[in-house]
């Protein structure tokens, strides 16, 4: 390979991106340097085992990659904002739209709810940590990994192309040669390792590590569709592990699973691919769901309406989530009685949803409803997401799909679920926590600016996008010509997407002033909340979570505290803790999953060796690690917790 | 970690007593659960993969019974004995255990062995990873058992080296019998391999 291959050249929009990506690592290396921070960025959160702060790093990356695909999708809206255009040509389109869904499913929306989760399910369950803080820190590692390589390829080597579903023969080494689509492939493959073992560690949290007294109907509503997604992690991520890895070999070791040629059978992939990638739907909604159901309470001063048929449907939807897969294909020639069955499973997925739907509703009914920016997201969630859903039963009718199938109606579908349920909740999540993790509230008018532009500039970009499809505008399409009378619509779109974007430079704006101006949290309990989250002191709480783990006698306990005027922080005695001792390990083998997905991107298998080793080795060196942790002495958790008290 | 309820599990064998220990088996149980979903996903590859041999070799030419059976029972066994060490260490034999699960590594390593061997037999008779579509399926599910079997040995081999430095501790306990887990499901696994590979492949189907 020559080095200007290896180096993407030629292309301005990369080369500009390549120049910023170098500038803002120099600054960072500089201010880092300059302000002495190596040591604390190392000891304070790089090595730490605290499931809090490794939350924020996921919701940090998370937001960064929001920001890279939002870019992704501006630069495919300008395209297609007029007929005739030329600002990307059709290789550039496609890579864009590949990385594009690719970052924003796997890379955004998955690790910030993966970060809300690490944040807050340990503290609403009343634990010290997660069952298994070592491999936290690993997952993390693991996913920032695969999430980086995957994110060079554009500038080294070159993007993958095929889709987001990296349809075969499209994949193959013939249609798609280079190293695009193995970034794609190791990319995916190391951070999906990361989260099933995040599907383990939370599973066993909720089982085994809940405060005394909390029976598992009493969990946060959070915290049950944390456990149920983490189910389905744990049995759909296995799935895409072996599509992965069997695509892996067919482009690098000559393998034929999906090779018509000599028997193979590209449908397989198919199947494959969505057997984990229609659950992976539910991975992003459930949290979602968890999310509203928190807020909606919270802010309705009510307990949640029909709380065991909340759970009942969750559970429902998780398992109906594994039989519909093939309503992806339902053109790819299935038969006219699986396009049948999986129809009708699809259509009812849409019952236990919409008793979600009614649940939520009824909560609000006759509730003293504050209109905070989080439960306006809750609240604008409702009827976006009926949106989505109405066009997906239209969708789930195999006949009728004949018609839409692959067009803008999909793609206007699928935006309006994942961004009303998982986008609107990752915001409303941020910012209902945000005091928790940060120890001030996000300004709040600014918040309803931000909030207002999004929602707006969300449905002028996709409402249109409806009636492109029903138009016959397809899908994954860059260039169309005047007579084809999509323009109006399109540019509707368009504007609508800018809107988007200027919504989010009000985010970040908003994060900046908030930290600058806001007011400091001093009592832990921002919302007048309900959960054990609130319980604590506020500003990344104390890494032991709670001084004394609360006991839990019903549900919303921190609520029934209050009503009975028991304060959970009043402690008469304070006793030793023991917690986990911060590691390098899970970051020095990240290193060297990164010279094994490297390496075989470019075929380069020496290096996969090299790294390859380095896994096992430090595999081995952590089975001989006998650390137990240690413990915090009884004066410190005294200071900490005076500190805490003396803020009120 | 030193638990509360640590006390009511003080009738439990070593492994169950401390929080970590029965944190990590459930973990463990639960991580089986996916491995489960990996093999299944092979197995739902090499059926719909079966017989795809494009006119080449094919299951029928190669397999060859004496040479199954003779792994079956290596696996089996190995099985077996590691049960046998998990109930020496349940009575707090630290020698006849390790002695044990020495004899299963030995057992795992033959098996290892026979496979490396038949793999590359296939190789001499014309059947690699790339021939075709069913041996791409057989020998990325076959090895993939046996890339877990070889991990087995790499891993029991480090604990064995942990009991005899420390004896047997709620901590070295429960690393051995959650590796004991893993060494029966792979024998499990096997069972549908040699059912659904070897027996159906023999009998033509
Ligand atoms: C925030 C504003 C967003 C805009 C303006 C936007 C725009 C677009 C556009 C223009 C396409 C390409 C359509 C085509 O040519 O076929 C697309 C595809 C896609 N988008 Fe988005 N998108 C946004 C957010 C999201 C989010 C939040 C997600 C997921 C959580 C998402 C997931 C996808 C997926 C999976 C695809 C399909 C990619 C493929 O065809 O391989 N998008 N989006
Ligand atoms: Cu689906």
């Amino acid at each position: 390979m020559k080095w200007d291959e290896f180096i993407i050249t030629g292309d301005p929009l990369i080369l500009g991106a390549q120049i910023s990506i170098l500038i803002s690592g120099i600054g960072a290396v500089f201010v880092l340097t300059y302000f002495k921070k190596w040591k604390w960025l190392w000891d304070e959160w790089i090595t730490s085992v605290d499931h809090k702060k490794l939350g924020i790093m996921y919701i940090l990356i998370a937001i960064l990659m929001f920001f890279r695909g939002g870019i992704d999708a501006l630069m495919m809206r300008t395209q297609l904002a007029a007929p005739n255009m030329t600002f990307l040509d059709s290789l550039h389109y496609n890579e864009i739209f590949t990385t594009h869904g690719t970052i924003m499913i796997i890379f955004m929306a998955m690790p910030f709810l993966i970060g809300l989760m690490n944040v807050v399910v340990p503290l609403q369950i009343g634990a010290r940590d997660v069952a298994f803080p070592f491999l936290n820190n690993l997952s993390f590692w693991t996913f920032v990994i695969g999430m980086g390589l995957f994110n060079i390829s554009f500038i080294i080597g070159g993007s993958p192309s095929a889709g987001w579903t990296s349809y075969m023969p499209l994949a193959s080494n013939e249609l798609n040669p280079g190293p695009g689509q193995n970034y794609y492939l190791l990319g995916l493959q190391i951070s999906g390792i990361g989260t099933l073992a995040t599907g383990v560690n939370m599973m066993v949290t909720i089982f085994k590590m809940r405060a005394k007294g909390m029976k598992l109907f009493m969990m946060p509503m959070f915290t049950w569709t944390t456990l149920i997604t983490s189910m389905i992690i744990v049995l759909a991520f296995p799935v895409l592990t072996i599509a992965l890895a069997e695509m892996t070999f067919d482009r690098l070791f000559g393998t034929h699973f999906f090779n018509l040629t000599n028997g193979g059978m590209p449908m397989l992939w198919a199947n494959l691919f969505w057997i984990w990638g229609h659950p992976e739907v539910y991975i992003v909604a459930l949290p979602a769901f968890g999310i509203f159901s928190e807020i909606i309470s919270t802010f309705s001063k009510k307990r949640l309406f029909g709380y065991n048929a909340m759970v009942y449907s969750i559970i429902a939807i998780s398992v109906l989530s594994f039989l519909v897969w093939v309503h992806h294909f339902f053109t790819m020639g299935s038969g006219a009685v699986v396009n049948s069955f999986f129809s009708i499973t699809t259509m009812a997925i849409s019952i236990p949803t919409g008793v979600k739907i009614f649940n939520w509703l009824l909560t609000m009914h006759k509730g003293r409803i504050s209109f905070t920016t989080p439960m306006l997201w809750s609240i604008a969630f409702i009827p976006n997401f009926v949106i989505g859903g109405v066009t997906g039963v239209m969708l789930a009718m195999a006949a009728a799909d004949y018609q839409y199938h692959n067009t803008y109606f999909l793609v206007s579908h699928f935006h309006y679920v994942l961004i009303a349920a998982t986008v609107f909740a990752c915001f409303a999540g941020l910012i209902y926590w945000y005091p928790k993790m940060f120890g001030h509230k996000l300004n709040e008018r600014i918040g309803k600016w931000f909030f207002w532009i999004f929602v707006a500039g969300f449905n002028i970009c996709f409402f249109p996008q409806y009636f492109l499809g029903l138009d016959g505008m397809p899908r994954r399409i860059n260039v169309y010509g005047v007579e084809d009378g999509w323009f109006a619509l399109n540019f509707i779109s368009t504007v609508g997407a800018f809107i988007m974007g200027l919504a989010f430079i009000i985010l970040v704006y908003n994060i900046y002033y908030s930290f600058r101006y806001s007011p400091r949290e001093t009592t832990g309990d921002s919302w007048d909340g309900r959960t054990l989250e609130w319980a604590t002191s506020s500003a990344i709480p104390p890494h032991y979570n709670f001084a004394k783990v609360p006991e839990v006698t019903s549900m919303d306990a921190y609520w029934k505290m209050k009503e009975e005027g028991i304060d959970p922080n009043k402690i008469e005695k304070y006793e030793k803790i023991h917690m986990p001792s911060n590691t390098a390990l899970p970051f020095v083998m990240g290193c060297f999953m990164f010279l094994v997905g490297f390496g075989l991107v470019f075929e380069w298998f020496w290096m996969g060796i090299v790294g390859g080793i380095g896994i096992f080795a430090c595999m081995a060196f952590r089975s001989f690690d006998y650390n137990d942790g240690y413990y915090v002495s009884v004066e410190e958790i005294e200071e900490t917790e005076k500190r805490a008290r003396e803020a009120k | 970690m030193a638990h509360a309820e640590d006390a009511e599990y003080a009738n439990e064998p070593l492994e169950f007593q401390s929080a970590e220990g029965r944190n990590n088996i459930l973990g463990f149980w639960i991580f089986i659960g996916a491995e489960f979903a990996l093999f299944s996903t092979l197995f739902a590859t090499y059926f719909v993969l079966v017989n795809r041999t494009v006119g080449g070799v094919s299951a029928g030419h190669l397999f060859a019974l004496d040479l199954v059976l003779i792994m079956t029972f290596l696996l089996l066994t190995s099985s077996f004995t590691c049960g046998l060490a998990i109930h020496a260490m349940r009575s707090g034999k630290v020698k006849q255990m390790i002695n044990w699960m020495i004899l299963t590594l030995i057992l795992g390593l033959g098996f290892v062995g026979f496979e490396i061997y038949e793999f590359w037999h296939y190789a001499h008779e014309g059947a690699t990873l790339s021939t075709s579509a069913f041996w791409s399926a057989f020998f990325v599910l076959l090895g993939t058992h046996g890339l877990h079997v070889s991990v087995g040995i790499g891993w029991i081999t480090l604990l064995l080296i942990q009991v005899k430095r420390r004896g047997f501790t709620p901590r070295t306990t429960s690393k051995v019998f959650i590796a004991s887990l893993y060494w029966h499901f792979l024998d499990v696994i096997w069972i549908f391999i040699f059912t659904g590979v070897y027996l159906m492949g023999l009998g033509g189907l």
